[in-house]
């Protein structure tokens, strides 16, 4: 757990590395997610949509980003969590998310950190950028 | 083409349990071993009332009780294929907890155009309350759409 009381503007507070996403891992988030979209497993749409593959969920990358943060800050203190998905996730992608603090500011009575967030993958191509805001 | 006109289309109301066995399940999909969700004595240790859920899981819960997960797609005429998801956004205002009952009411808060019409981005916003009436969240999406 981040030792919040000290956060400093530019300490890295998340990090966290994730497996290989596998088709398995693609077709349980389908099940664990409600998201049956056939993009994300059957390769024949995908094809068919003009993809040269089957692609991962967004969100479950974007799950994955939360975990990394929520191990760093408990998720009662998460007032807010935005990303952007800014390159397609592929089968095979080994995700390592990180978090660093941008900015230290009050809110009513409340300290807070804004902390930017990323996604990349083992290539470091930048697959979310986001941002999350955590009380301290 | 999905245009202006579909602002401010409403969508049925959603409404969802927070079951224990399908967070669990979420859990063990993302390989989630952080105790104050997966243990309940250290949830209740830790403050909650419950397993808390985790930061993403309300998109899940909407399409997972959801009769017409796709029913934005479908209402808008869009296909399947060509959709992408393009930024997604939470505010969280209250717990939500394992057990919990929640409403989700979304709305096409802006449609816009890019890239000469190549795509559409299409915002849903939706309201998140419980089963006391507390507004507990807030979440925003933008869909991509390929057109052509």
């Amino acid at each position: 757990m981040t030792d919040t009381k000290t956060a400093a503007v530019g300490d890295r507070v998340v990090h966290k590395q994730f497996p290989a996403i596998s088709r398995h891992r693609l077709a349980l988030y389908c099940g664990a997610s409600g998201d049956h979209n056939p993009i994300h497993v059957d390769i024949d749409f995908a094809k068919a949509s003009g993809f040269p593959d089957a692609f991962s969920h967004g969100m479950l990358v974007m799950g994955y980003l939360g975990q990394a943060l929520s191990d760093a800050f408990p998720p009662s203190r998460i007032r807010s969590f935005s990303t952007r998905f800014a390159a397609i996730t592929q089968v095979g992608a080994e995700l390592t998310c990180e978090g660093t603090v941008a900015e230290l500011f009050e809110a009513g009575s409340e300290r807070r950190a804004r902390i930017a967030l990323t996604t990349k993958d083992q290539h470091g191509e930048t697959k979310l950028a986001g941002e999350a805001v955590v009380a301290l | 083409m999905v245009d202006q006109s579909a602002v401010g289309h409403r969508f049925t109301p959603v409404t969802a349990q927070v079951e224990p066995g399908r967070l669990r399940y979420f859990f063990e999909t993302l390989g989630e071993t952080n105790s104050v969700y997966r243990d309940a004595a250290a949830a209740k240790a830790a403050g909650y009332k419950g397993i808390p859920i985790p930061p993403t899981y309300l998109f899940c819960l909407e399409m997972l009780d959801n009769e017409k997960p796709f029913e934005f797609l479908t209402a808008l005429d869009i296909d399947l294929g060509k959709v992408l998801h393009g930024e997604q956004s939470f505010t969280y205002h209250a717990p939500v907890v394992v057990g919990d009952t929640l409403t989700f009411s979304s709305r096409v808060a802006g449609v816009a155009d890019k890239k000469g019409g190549a795509m559409t981005l299409i915002v849903v916003e939706t309201a998140v309350t419980n089963q006391d009436g507390v507004h507990v969240a807030d979440t925003a999406r933008t869909i991509v759409v390929r057109n052509g």
